[in-house]
């Protein structure tokens, strides 16, 4: 089963390559994981989505934890957390094809963002299920190129992942 | 202004670190050249593991972090072994490497490694110098985070750059900035309160004392707990020496190379109170099981290691010292009379294979009794790795004194730099390092070491000729298939030592081991003691 776990972490160089070496060593799977800086430039998020059993998320939690660079973490259960992921998807759709594949997009209020003879560049935010939807839609048109963010999100409502910062 | 490298010695001498152990090379040369006139005394090493190793011996018995430096590329890579060893058996270091010129870094210069990205998993913390301005406060965390919480070598990265550049040392804070290092000390008292009804609820409970109890300097607080409560406890091989091991209490060391009665006790318990161990795969097998059979309370100060390996029915995360304190507190006592006659019935129908061998040759197990009874009782035992590691593990009397060892990695040649660092750390103290003539050959290198800086360690040589503990299990698993563990009969250990200038002897049978054992003990300087054993002698 997938899961999300959002971590605050400082906005250091390294960091995220002692994350994803952690992920390395301990045998732990990484689905996807998305980073950028947050509303204090000292500080980056990053979305992991990782895929394992309890026991398996609660070791990840706890290293992930243990880490010198790591703020604050917090497990994002899918029904009280926005999630989202971005897709650039290109797919060959000549003259022919174009309208079917505009279609498409429509039903899933994507946006064409690129055209060319051959092709339609095709872009969507959404829940990352629904990118995976899209995706199978879009297949039969020969897809040449797929550009995904990972996911990144938010708890649902007033609740944030709580962290303070503490005073030096 | 100062430079970088006077930023570093300052803050070192801030940290009131008195002893460096190391190797010089260009990349660090701009450190050793103030560190020469700054009064810290360095012990200069013959190969980069063996400084971080003889660090890891002072910071063991000093308690807090020591220091190791190394050159940049092959220097600094030759300490990884000894961070790794330090990593797992969460000794507190401070690694200073040298590197290429910040603006050649990348570029596959000479003598240039990437020491921070190769030792990452090695390390708690890691740091690469960018500013020497940083300096300061690097040095500062540095020392912190190897030292707090569960400790462990935290590698500084300094180009040569860095430690030339100039700054203007007046306003630059030296405060720790470490937003997401909070470790816990004191355990949750609602924990508390489940373990103390656990222990009374319990008709079989057990502590299982692992070497967090030594790291966090708690054998006075266990042994008060122990006593209060009425709990039998066994100990890891790195819990050794935590409770005497004449103590009423203490049933032995569990594991694949322990004592059956601990091992018993182990598995009859109903109550498994593990105390700053980890529970790995030598000191318990069938972990799963273990968590079936019986209620399990992990007390440690890394959550991480709570649940790793074994199903915790009440984690407790916290120092062991105040644990054992906090538990000692609530007035908590056992109700397990039955369980310690047992357990007592079982220790004393234990009988130990220490009997001289009648053909001739020496048991390996009583001469280490014999060596660790011959000793004062607060002396040190430097443990190596093979099948010495197990008979010196298994039959030392521990007496309040402390046995090291590289329990975690398993690293042969530990014992010998890991002696000197402890004898450095204190000098009053007694230290013998056990190792075996495989281990002897991976840091005889050092013996110049203690001889050049008068180190007086007694080094015992348990030689076999053989690197038995694989020739052992090649025995049992592969048929007697013994392949690459014979090491023949060179070199001649004894005419070795003479080479350093250091005295030895050799002994060869049970009926010279005892005047031996005291002539070695009463050497004023550096001395070794060669003692022939067979090759058939097993383990347990």
């Amino acid at each position: 089963m997938k899961r999300t776990i959002s971590v605050l972490v400082e906005n250091k160089a390294g960091v995220l390559s002692r994350v994803s070496g952690l992920f390395a060593r301990r045998g732990f799977n990484i689905n996807s994981l998305a980073v950028g800086e947050t509303e204090d430039p000292a500080v980056s998020r990053m979305t992991i989505v990782s895929d394992g059993d309890e026991h398996t998320i609660e070791q990840v939690e706890k290293q992930l934890n243990k880490m010198i660079d790591t703020l604050k973490i917090k497990r994002l259960e899918d029904s009280s957390a926005t999630r989202r992921e971005l897709i650039l998807i290109k797919v060959g759709a000549g003259t022919h094809q174009r309208g079917e594949v505009i279609d498409i997009a429509r039903v899933f209020g994507a946006k064409v963002v690129d055209i060319s003879t051959t092709t339609l560049t095709v872009e969507h935010s959404d829940r990352p299920e629904r990118i995976d939807l899209l995706v199978d839609l879009l297949t039969p048109y020969k897809i040449k190129e797929v550009a995904r963010t990972g996911t990144v999100a938010l708890e649902k409502g007033a609740g944030t992942i709580g962290y303070k910062p503490k005073k030096d | 202004m100062i430079t970088g490298a006077q930023a570093l010695v300052a803050a070192l001498k801030k940290q009131n670190v008195n002893i460096i152990f190391g190797y010089p090379g260009v990349a660090i040369c701009p450190f050793y050249n103030e560190l020469s006139a700054s009064g810290i005394r360095h012990i200069l090493v013959r190969q980069e593991q063996n400084a971080g190793h003889a660090a890891s011996g002072y910071a063991r018995i000093n308690g807090r972090p020591a220091v190791c430096a190394a050159t940049s590329g092959p220097g600094a890579v030759n300490l990884i072994t000894a961070l790794a060893t330090a990593y797992m058996d969460s000794i507190p270091l401070v690694a200073i490497t040298g590197q290429v010129s910040s603006d050649l870094l990348g570029r596959d210069v000479f003598q240039e490694a990437d020491i921070t990205g190769a030792a990452e998993p090695f390390t708690k913390y890691s740091y690469l110098v960018k500013d020497p301005a940083d300096i300061p406060r690097i040095v500062n965390e540095a020392f912190y985070i190897a030292g707090t919480g569960r400790p462990g070598p935290v590698l500084i990265d300094l180009p040569i750059d860095i430690q030339q550049a100039e700054f203007d040392e007046t306003d630059v804070p030296d405060a720790q900035h470490l937003p997401g290092y909070n470790p816990t000390t004191k355990g949750h008292k609602g924990q508390i309160n489940r373990v103390v009804s656990a222990i009374k609820r319990a008709k079989k409970p057990l502590l299982c004392i692992g070497g967090g109890v030594i790291s966090a300097n708690a054998q006075n607080e266990l042994r008060t707990l122990c006593e209060t409560a009425g709990l039998p406890a066994v100990s890891t091989m790195m819990g050794l020496g935590a409770l005497p091991t004449t103590h009423s209490n203490y049933f032995g060391m569990l594991g694949t190379h322990g004592h059956p009665y601990a091992n018993y006790a182990v598995q009859q318990a109903d109550l498994l109170i593990i105390i700053g161990a980890r529970v790995g795969d030598r000191a318990v097998s069938a972990p799963e099981a273990l968590g079936r059979r019986a209620k399990i309370v992990h007390i440690d100060v890394d959550p991480a290691e709570i649940g790793k390996n074994l199903g915790t029915t009440i984690p407790v995360v916290g120092d062991a010292k105040t644990v054992l304190d906090q538990l000692t507190q609530t007035g908590a006592k056992a109700n397990c009379g039955i369980w310690m006659d047992d357990l007592d019935d079982h220790r004393r129908l234990y009988r130990p294979d220490l009997d001289p061998r009648p053909n001739g040759g020496i048991n390996p197990k009583g001469f280490l009794r014999t060596v660790s009874l011959a000793m004062e009782n607060d002396s040190i035992i430097v443990g190596d790795v093979g099948q010495n590691q197990t008979w010196t593990a298994g039959n030392i009397m521990m007496r309040g004194g402390k046995f090291l060892t590289s329990g975690g990695m398993g690293t042969m040649g530990y014992s010998i730099p890991a002696a000197i660092g402890a004898k450095l750390a204190d000098p009053q103290r007694q230290v013998v390092a056990v190792c075996g003539d495989g281990s002897f050959q991976m840091s005889m290198c050092e013996l110049a070491t203690a001889v050049q800086h008068n180190v007086p360690i007694k080094i015992i040589v348990m030689n076999n000729h053989s690197l038995g503990m694989v020739l052992e299990y090649q025995t049992q698993q592969y048929n007697g298939n013994h392949f690459a563990v014979e090491l023949g009969s060179s070199p001649d250990i004894c005419a070795l030592a003479a080479a350093y200038g250091i005295p030895s002897r050799c002994v060869t049978d049970d009926s010279q081991t005892d005047e031996a054992i005291r002539r070695l003990l009463d050497q004023p300087g550096p001395a070794l003691l060669e003692c022939r054993i067979s090759p058939d002698e097993a383990s347990r």
